[in-house]
């Protein structure tokens, strides 16, 4: 979720933290991990593409941001 | 329209046929052809499961193409609770429902503040009028940036806020945080309306007050030119 928007979810996981006695966390947000397994050789069209996938279906850019990790294919 | 998953559309089509003997013919989301419609209605219910983000995957059925067009030439396009996160997820409307800000599904009877009535879904309605309509769901967080917000309000787009009983418009009476109690919105030429309460469940005084029998009556005040 962007940082201005409350995201009332990590604040009832945060009051649970420290009621657990973990003290030291003083801020918890969440968000969603997915995971995409693509084919493709060119790898620059590939990024730009799955961006795009990102930007369109995978998040709502109105409420989030999103991050993309690439991990190499086992075969590189 | 019908998605997998939506649930509503049966009420909808109920009150269109029964209380206003109107002609309805159901959409499944793969026809792709709209052609003799005059209003559309997107109901509530679960379309996709609600997988990813509510509406989101909906936004993309074959339909839906077809429905963008539909509402630029000026057809009446209403959007219920899954219906209206679906306009918002497609940019028909701005903004975006987030999750109830309690955390959990409200199924419940809430008070609204009519805010506008010379739009085709509320000319049947009195300005400031205060009606009861239930809502039920989980995600009914209306939420748009600051300066987008102001521009909306300034545009007047905003058709029903949530009040208490005599209509004033409190943070007690807001059930799940929507940006200043908003619970239903038009677009700028006023032809597309989204609403996260269900006025498709009050038109049969069986169940109570008909407070949501105005909205459809006025659609088809406008509709017939009555």
């Amino acid at each position: 979720m962007k940082p201005a928007i409350l995201d009332p979810q990590g604040k009832a996981v945060l009051q649970a933290a420290r009621q657990l006695g973990y003290e030291e966390v003083v801020s918890v947000r969440i968000g969603k991990l997915i995971e995409l397994e693509v084919n493709g050789n060119d790898r620059d069209e590939l990024k730009g593409r799955i961006e795009e996938l990102s930007r369109k279906l995978l998040s709502n850019p109105l409420m989030e941001t999103f991050e993309i990790e690439w991990n190499r294919d086992p075969d590189d | 329209m019908v998605f997998p998953g939506s649930n509503c559309d049966h009420d909808a089509v109920d009150v269109l046929q029964r209380i206003y003997g109107q002609r309805v013919r159901e959409v499944w989301h793969r026809d792709d052809r709209l052609d003799g419609l005059d209003g559309l209605i997107l109901p509530g219910g679960f379309s996709y499961g609600d997988y990813l983000r509510a509406g989101a995957i909906a936004r993309f059925s074959p339909v839906m193409r077809n429905i963008t067009g539909f509402a630029a030439r000026g057809g009446l396009l209403l959007g219920i609770c899954n219906g209206f996160q679906i306009l918002t997820e497609t940019g028909l409307l701005p903004g975006a429902l987030m999750r109830n800000i309690g955390l959990r599904f409200i199924c419940r009877v809430v008070h609204l503040r009519v805010e506008r009535t010379d739009t085709p879904f509320t000319s049947r309605y009195r300005q400031g009028q205060v009606i009861r309509i239930p809502i039920a769901h989980n995600e009914g967080n209306y939420y748009l940036p600051g300066e987008q917000l102001e521009e909306l309000e300034a545009a007047r787009q905003v058709v029903f806020r949530y009040c208490d009983s005599d209509g004033a418009v409190t943070a007690g009476a807001n059930p799940n945080g929507s940006v200043n109690n908003i619970a239903g919105i038009v677009n700028r030429e006023g032809n597309v309306l989204g609403m996260m309460p269900h006025p498709e469940r009050r038109c049969d005084p069986l169940l109570g007050d008909p407070d949501g029998a105005p909205l459809f009556h006025s659609m088809i005040d406008f509709l017939t030119g009555g």
